[in-house]
Parts: structure tokens; C-alpha cells; sequence
């Protein structure tokens, strides 16, 4: 029998993640973000990572104390960040991750999100590179490969394979084989593909084999790991309604002004 | 907003949501192209895409109705009208790339009269925000623009050439402003209606480039 790939705790899923490491982390604006494995990671305390991701935060449904990628950089675990944002989108807001940018802390490679996603998804598919048009014509393409095909420039790209991918999902049968649900999917199996450790988060207790019709499977158990079931909140962290994140953040805001 | 003039948000995104043809395929970027989903459109089939995989989503939901699984591109919580689909990030960027897309709809920062604009990176700054922009930018059979007339200290955002890194060359067909609407031709930037209680002279001030402006300028179509 093959070790189960069932996990008691994420940090019992994270302790061996060694230093100068390339992680995907999952996630669109929240939906499916690994929260609860940024949180376990900023506790075992891996250095030299660069972190792919969406963006350096995730979305604005996050409380100020839910763990993010930012725990990472604050703690000077992270060397670099793959992004498709590397700024903030509104003059207003500011970024944990600007600071280390700005000052030199930390380094970033700046990708257009479809090519983020395709570089993945070629890692995972055994595919070196491949051309694609986006971003051909701007900054981002200066003094780099192009090639001509039908009369079109196309820009090369380079797989972007991972050691391991941190994502979130529904369901997880002890095989490993995942069903995610609505906008969770995102980027989440294209960075297991593309990973040699796929860790995963699972919102529903973890099923026996079978239990997922073949055909409903999203993600076969083939590019899974390890699994941990997210414990009910306070431990684990679950999505919060909007009204449930401002209402968090203004007693956040409170404590910290009577602390003062 | 930098000037209060002319349209609303909501009118200038009303004005380019009637130009779209039933059955298209339609991504709205964050910020002010959002509100083309709110259009009425009537007997029109319009299917919304969304960078992170949701095909087909409809209206925002109310508050205490969020779905905590679903999202669009811009974070808000919506709703999937019968029909809709969801797939991963690469399959919503490979329906992209292959020119899926009938019409996405952006906001920039800059547009120059070539057709180049500039959404991704503001004057100075270190790194920038990409998202989607380029992908869609490169791709999609039509880029409309949705943006103020002018920057918050006054200058042009229609300009002769993009001052700030580009998100994509010769790529935006027609723009939209609180001043009126816009055209890139071949011969340039073209006025084709301006926004009520506005002067040609008032746009012609507040372009940085050669614009084209025919003797009569119609109003700009409004909803209804």
C-alpha cells in the first residue's frame, strides 16, 4: 500500500518544505486561495522562496488578519514573487510587497495572467515553451525571442515549472482526485499539473475512493499529494461575506487603536 | 472621478454595451467596464467571460446572497445565468487567445490615436498590474475603452502617443469618455458623438492629439 496521502494537520503537510523553494499558490480574488497553508508556511519558516500567485495578496474579501502571501514577505521568506500584479490596481492602496519591491528586498517577474497560466499548464504538460501573442509589441517583449508565424509576431514563453503547488478545493476523494466548486478551479489544477508536490486544502471531509463519479473529477489524484480537510473556523479559515470582512476588519481596527 | 462633466460611468458604459451584437462573447475589465453588464439588452444573448473561468455569469448578487465560491475577474460577487460553464484559468485564456472574445472592454490609462494604449503601469511606478489586459488586449476581436476624459490634474488621456508603457499596439477600436465617443480610423482619432452639455471646443482642449471632428457631431446615444 502506498503512504496515504491524508495529512492530520497543514503543518504537519508544510514541516519538510526545505529552503529555495518555487511555490504555486492557487486562488483568484479569495475563491480557492490556500489561506490556510500561507499561514502554516509563514510557521515552518522556509526562506529563499519564489512565490507564483495571481497577485501578492489576493482579493479585497480577505479580513486583515487572514494569512496571505504577505505573512511570507514580512517574514523574509520570499526572494522573488511570478505575478501578474506587482502593483497596487488603485492609486489609494498600498501593498506589503511594494515595500520589499521598491527597496530592493525582493525581486519579481512581471507575467500577463493568460501567459502565467500557460506557462503552467506547458510545465505540466511536458511542453518546454511555446509563442503566443500576448505582450508582444510592449516592454515586457524587449530583447526578447519572437517568430513570425501567418504574418502575426508571437512572443516565446517558457514553461514555468513548480516544486510545489499550495491550492484549495471542495472535494477530495483519499486517492487525491479533486472536484472544485464555481470560481475556485482558477488556477488551482493548473499549478498541481505543474508541480512535484501538490498540497491541497479541502473544504469537505475527504471521501472514500468512489465516492467521486469518474467523470466529475477535475483534477485526477495522479498530480495530488497531500490532502488536509480545513478544520471549522476559528482554526481553519473559511471565505467570508463582505459584510463579515468589514465588520472583522473594523474590530481589527478597534483593538489595535485601544492597544495604543 | 477627475471631472464630474458630461456622462456618468454608468452612461458611458451604457453607450459601448449597445454595441454589442447578440450572441457576443464579452470581457469587461475591473473598474469602470463592470457597469456594461448592468445594460438592458433586451432580446440580445450576451455572454459575459471572465478571466478566472466563469462563462456566462450574470447580475452581482445582493448582499447576504454571495455565492463564496464564485467571482468575476474583478472580485465581485455574481451570479451564473442557465447555461453558464465554469473552466480553469488556462481554458478561459485559451478561449482568449484563439479569438473567442467578440469584445472586451478596458480601462486605460492612455489611448493614442494609432490604437495603442497604456493600462498596466502608472508614470513611475515600480512594477505593474497586468491581469488579463494583455491576453485580452492581443486578442479580442474588438478593444473598446472606458475611461475619463482626462487625468485627475487635467491632462489628456487621449493622446498622440502613449507616454507610459503600452499594453498593446494598434489594438482599441473605439474609446469612450465623459466628453463623448471616440473612434480610431486610419486617418486617427475621430470624434463621433460628444456628451451632452459639452463643446467640441471643450474636447478639441482636452485631447492631446489631432482630432477628427465631422461639421455636424451627433449627441451621444442614450440608453432607452
Amino acid at each position: 500500500m502506498p503512504k496515504s496521502k491524508i495529512y492530520p494537520s497543514f503543518d504537519v503537510a508544510v514541516a519538510d518544505i526545505p529552503d529555495n523553494v518555487t511555490i504555486g499558490f492557487g486562488g483568484f480574488a479569495v475563491v480557492g486561495q490556500p489561506v490556510n497553508l500561507y499561514g502554516a508556511l509563514a510557521k515552518q519558516g522556509a526562506k529563499g522562496l519564489i512565490c507564483v500567485s495571481n497577485g501578492t495578496r489576493g482579493g479585497s474579501t480577505l479580513p486583515e488578519d487572514a494569512p496571505t502571501m504577505e505573512w511570507l514577505i514580512k517574514n523574509d521568506q520570499v526572494v522573488k514573487v511570478v505575478c501578474a500584479f506587482t502593483a497596487p490596481t488603485r492609486a489609494s492602496q498600498r501593498l506589503v510587497f511594494s515595500e520589499y519591491y521598491e527597496s530592493g528586498r525582493i525581486d519579481a517577474e512581471l507575467v500577463p495572467q493568460g501567459t502565467l497560466a500557460e506557462r503552467m499548464r506547458a510545465a505540466g504538460a511536458g511542453i518546454p515553451a511555446f509563442y503566443t501573442p500576448a505582450a508582444v509589441g510592449t516592454e515586457l517583449a524587449e530583447g526578447r525571442e519572437t517568430r513570425v508565424f501567418n504574418g502575426r509576431q508571437y512572443l516565446l514563453e517558457e514553461a514555468l515549472p513548480l516544486d510545489y503547488a499550495f491550492v484549495r478545493a471542495y472535494q477530495a476523494d483519499s486517492f487525491g482526485n479533486l472536484r472544485f466548486r464555481r470560481s475556485q478551479r482558477n488556477f488551482n489544477p493548473i499549478m498541481a499539473m505543474a508541480a512535484k508536490v501538490t498540497i491541497v486544502e479541502v473544504e469537505e471531509d475527504i471521501l472514500p475512493p468512489g465516492a467521486i463519479d469518474p467523470d466529475d473529477v477535475h483534477l485526477s489524484g495522479i498530480f495530488v499529494h497531500r490532502l488536509v480537510k480545513v478544520p471549522p473556523a476559528p482554526e481553519g479559515w473559511w471565505p467570508m461575506r463582505p459584510a463579515e470582512v468589514a465588520a472583522r476588519n473594523a474590530e481589527l481596527a478597534k483593538a489595535q487603536g485601544d492597544a495604543r | 472621478m477627475s471631472d464630474a462633466k458630461g456622462l456618468t460611468r454608468q452612461q458611458m458604459c451604457d453607450r459601448l454595451a449597445m454595441e454589442f451584437e447578440d450572441g457576443w462573447i464579452v470581457n469587461l475589465g475591473i473598474g469602470i467596464p463592470t457597469l456594461c453588464s448592468n445594460y438592458d439588452f433586451g432580446d440580445r444573448q450576451i455572454i459575459f467571460h471572465s478571466e478566472n473561468g466563469v462563462v456566462g455569469y450574470g447580475p452581482l448578487t445582493a448582499p447576504g446572497k454571495e455565492d463564496l465560491h464564485l467571482v468575476n475577474a474583478g472580485g465581485q460577487h455574481v451570479t451564473m445565468n442557465p447555461g453558464s460553464a465554469i473552466v480553469h484559468h488556462a481554458d478561459a485564456f485559451g478561449m482568449i487567445r484563439s479569438g473567442r472574445i467578440d469584445v472586451t472592454v478596458l480601462g486605460a490609462y492612455e489611448v493614442a490615436e494609432n490604437g495603442d494604449f497604456a493600462n498596466w503601469k502608472m508614470a513611475g511606478q515600480k512594477g505593474g498590474g497586468i491581469g488579463g489586459a494583455m491576453d485580452l488586449a492581443a486578442c479580442a476581436k474588438h478593444v473598446f475603452v472606458a475611461m475619463e476624459q482626462t487625468t485627475r490634474r487635467g491632462a489628456p488621456r487621449l493622446v498622440e502617443r502613449c507616454a507610459i508603457p503600452v499594453t498593446a499596439k494598434g489594438a482599441v477600436d473605439l474609446v469612450v469618455t465623459n466628453y463623448g465617443l471616440f473612434e480610431i480610423t486610419p486617418d486617427g482619432m475621430a470624434l463621433k458623438e460628444i456628451a451632452p452639455g459639452i463643446s467640441v471646443d471643450e474636447v478639441k482642449a482636452t485631447v492631446g492629439c489631432y482630432l477628427i471632428v465631422p461639421a455636424e457631431v451627433p449627441p451621444v446615444r442614450m440608453r432607452g
